[in-house]
């Protein structure tokens, strides 16, 4: 296989927030802790993980939309470029673009055709972008509240697609799509991987992210445990490397509907060492202590000293 | 030492201003008469050590009096500005939580009391009820409720639809129960920054219509009928009559009214990270 | 019948009818799935079910008789999101009793741990707090659970950890059951029978 340019890669990435603890006194909460990723051309990264794995805020770190209590650490590239805070203000927006996930997200009282314009855009281009997800020239004069659903999710990517994105974060992108909407909307993003863009796919809809992605990256608890090309998670337990991922796909209702005992530790009490302990079936006494590095396995990676 | 971080200082302001107010109240109400009585021997002095604010045409001390008066403002404000709240909480979530008749109707009566100009209801309440103390008090306190019976009557809209409240009337409570347990707890700390930006506005009011004489007797010291008595005066060329009970004024309106913003930004959830 | 919707017409605006004269009858040990996409009316037929709301046109059976509008209602509803239906202000144990004291079995059932009495709801996940939602509404008199999406929010561990523990305490005590979900394999995993909702 060729060799494909990297758009971005993460590299031990930790973000914490400044909190209030009991009264007055302030504390550094981590949230995310050596996480690592990378998006390469032409590819759609699935991340998958539950709600307060730190999916979202890694959307936010890679954008530079942290709020203002928060402090990131770590290494992140793009196009071979330290994706600096100044860097990260240039390009948002333009190369690396959110598509988010609704139209919550834009103005109520502003015509959809001049948001998709935005600051940066053209007419000229919003009308190649709309043509392209087949969106009439009525459509540019309506307001959010009259799209439908399906038109919503079109006017959305049109905004991503507008500024030459070489990266695309799509943020839960499926949530209340019906399954043929959700498929359209996952179909206009293969197209864009397939033009030669990085899509990041955040997601907690795991068989959305087995169906679509190229690789999956599992979080857990603030940090990657497991990435993988996307048979694998298809394939089952068996080609899977970290016992977090095999649980995940264990408990889906067609393969068993079988959960592990424990829940995911909140940040500021997390355990020592490998993250997954307390709940792992496989653990031993070296898992408890010290720092699991993260290793190439079988054309994945992995933070697991027991995986094979 | 550690630098100080938001949540403190702002803990820090609100105390020392709290702590401003108490004093001139309190130094106020424990006054001596004695100190604000007429001295003719040392009529009409300029400021000096002896006269911080200087004396009046009768002599009397002036830092004394205006201490006295906007520790009687206070009081009286305080009055008002409860039974206000009060009724704007009562108000707010009879409106909100009957709905109906009862909505139209209070939703009504805050429409008319805002339509109509303060200052202008406010006098003619006190000149109905024989003005003195009680005209004032009534008076402020029917005047200032329809802002904060809105904001409440929003807030119990708001909390009436969560799913927490419907999930508790499938309980088998009673819409009595889910007042005392769900709702007045919600409203609590809105009405509570209410009640204290309701303060500044009480006071300049009370101050207002006494200064026009629809409030307090002449013979009480009020700011309001200190700054009236002054007025005729100033042309005498004594201007410091005028000049510190109306900075005195500002002063205590703006500490009450930063009292309140603090408090907001320590109970509102949106800012209380910071 | 143990629940039985008659005719069932909610519009919220007067231009678009969500629900059109939509009958279901759910029979004693029965486990049914209502599955369809989101957006379609099923959340709304699922409040109506649990007299949250009340339809603009026909009738809900309990047992034969009409839903009661005052006083503890027989079908209890559990939310999509937990944490809208927990008070944010209060201590997890008064949210816990607040219809029922519950034993210390339902609680081994639930797996509720006891430190999490004396917290807030922010300070659990919503994995934790649904297992609070779900306590809550197991009251004596509770006779039909709708679930109304319930783990939609949740990962998929969490998700087969809540319904292992709901299973048991429905199939121990013999309670009726609707399941309201957009995933058609969940439904088939833990329902007898599975209603589409766009062919009713």
């Amino acid at each position: 296989m060729e060799q494909k340019k990297n758009i971005l890669s993460v590299k031990n990435l930790s973000v914490s927030f400044k909190m209030y603890d009991k009264g007055l006194e302030q504390k550094d909460l981590k949230v995310i802790s050596n996480l690592n990723i990378s998006v390469q051309e032409g590819e759609i990264l699935a991340i998958a993980g539950s709600s307060g794995s730190g999916k979202s805020l890694l959307a936010s770190a890679i954008l530079g939309i942290l709020p203002n209590n928060a402090s990131v650490d770590g290494i992140m590239t793009y196009c071979g470029m330290e994706l600096t805070e100044e860097l990260q203000k240039k390009l948002r927006g333009k190369e690396i673009a959110l598509v988010p996930q609704s139209v919550a997200y834009l103005d109520p009282l502003m015509h959809v055709g001049s948001q998709v314009v935005g600051v940066r855009g053209t007419l000229e281009k919003m009308r190649t972008a709309f043509k392209r997800y087949e969106l009439s020239k009525e459509v540019e004069t309506m307001y959010p509240f009259q799209l439908s659903g399906g038109m919503a999710r079109r006017i959305l990517l049109s905004t991503a697609v507008i500024g030459d994105a070489r990266l695309i974060v799509a943020d839960e992108p499926t949530p209340g799509l019906s399954k043929e909407m959700a498929k359209d909307a996952m179909g206009h993003l293969r197209t864009l991987a397939d033009e030669g863009r990085g899509i990041i796919l955040i997601t907690h809809d795991i068989d959305l992210a087995f169906e679509y992605a190229d690789r999956v990256a599992v979080f857990y608890a603030g940090t990657t445990v497991e990435t993988a090309p996307v048979e694998d998670f298809r394939n089952g337990p068996e080609s899977l490397r970290h016992p977090y991922s095999k649980a995940l796909w264990e408990a889906l209702p067609q393969n068993g509907f079988k959960p592990i005992p424990g829940t995911q530790p909140y940040a500021g009490s997390l355990p020592e060492g490998c993250l997954f302990w307390p709940r792992c079936p496989v653990r031993t006494e070296a898992c408890m202590k010290g720092e699991i590095p993260s290793r190439s396995l079988r054309g994945g990676e992995v933070c697991c000293i027991h995986a094979t | 030492m550690k630098k100080m971080n938001r949540r403190t200082k702002t803990v820090m302001l609100v105390i020392i201003i709290a702590g401003i107010l108490l004093i001139i109240s309190a130094a106020g109400l424990l006054m001596n008469p004695a100190l604000y009585e007429p001295n003719y021997a040392a009529k009409k002095l300029p400021p000096c050590a002896a006269h911080w604010f200087g004396t009046d045409y009768l002599g009397r001390d002036m830092f004394c009096r205006t201490i006295k008066g906007l520790s009687n403002s206070i009081m009286l404000g305080t009055m008002a500005a409860v039974f206000s709240a009060f009724m704007a909480l009562f108000l707010g979530i009879v409106s909100a939580s009957v709905g109906g008749r009862a909505d139209k109707i209070i939703s009504y009566f805050v429409d008319l009391v805002m339509g109509v100009p303060h200052m202008v209801l406010l006098m003619l309440i006190s000149f109905s009820l024989g003005k003195g103390l009680k005209g004032v008090v009534i008076g402020v306190a029917l005047t200032h409720w329809p802002n904060l019976t809105r904001v409440i009557r929003g807030e119990v809209l708001q909390v009436k639809n969560m799913q927490y409240v419907k999930a508790s009337k499938k309980f088998g409570k009673s819409n009595f129960q889910i007042a005392c347990h769900h709702i007045i707890p919600h409203v609590m700390p809105q009405f509570l920054v209410g009640l204290l930006l309701l303060f500044p506005h009480a006071i300049l009011h009370e101050a207002g219509v006494t200064f026009l004489g629809f409030g307090l007797s002449v013979d009480t010291p009020a700011i309001g009928i200190i700054l009236s008595e002054s007025l005729k005066h100033i042309s005498t060329g004594m201007w410091w009559l005028v000049f510190f009970p109306g900075i005195m004024l500002v002063a205590v309106v703006m500490l009450f009214d930063k009292l309140g913003d603090n408090v907001k930004l320590l109970i509102d959830p949106s800012s209380a990270q910071e | 019948m143990l629940l039985e919707a008659k005719n069932i017409t909610f519009s919220y605006t007067k231009k678009k009818t969500i629900l059109d004269n939509v009958s279901l009858g759910i029979e004693k040990g029965e486990r049914v799935a209502l599955v369809g996409p989101s957006g379609c009316g099923k959340s709304t037929l699922s409040q109506i079910l649990a007299g949250y709301m009340k339809p603009d046109k026909g009738e809900v059976y309990f047992d034969g008789k009409l839903l009661p509008e005052k006083g503890y209602c027989p079908v209890q509803l559990i939310y999509q999101h937990p944490e809208k239906a927990i008070n944010p202000r209060w201590k997890l144990g008064r949210t816990l009793t607040e219809a029922w004291e519950p034993d210390q079995e339902l609680l081994d059932d639930m797996g509720i741990e006891k430190e999490w009495l004396t917290r807030y709801p922010i300070e659990l996940s919503g994995g934790e707090m649904q297992r609070f939602c779900i306590a809550r509404a197991m009251g004596p008199d509770t006779k039909f659970v709708i679930a109304d999406e319930m783990t939609t929010m949740l990962d998929v561990i969490t998700q087969a950890q809540i319904w292992e523990l709901l299973l048991h305490i429905v199939d121990k005590r013999n309670l009726g059951m609707l399941v309201v979900t957009h995933n058609p394999l969940l439904a088939e995993r833990i329902c007898t029978r599975v209603i589409e909702f766009d062919k009713m």
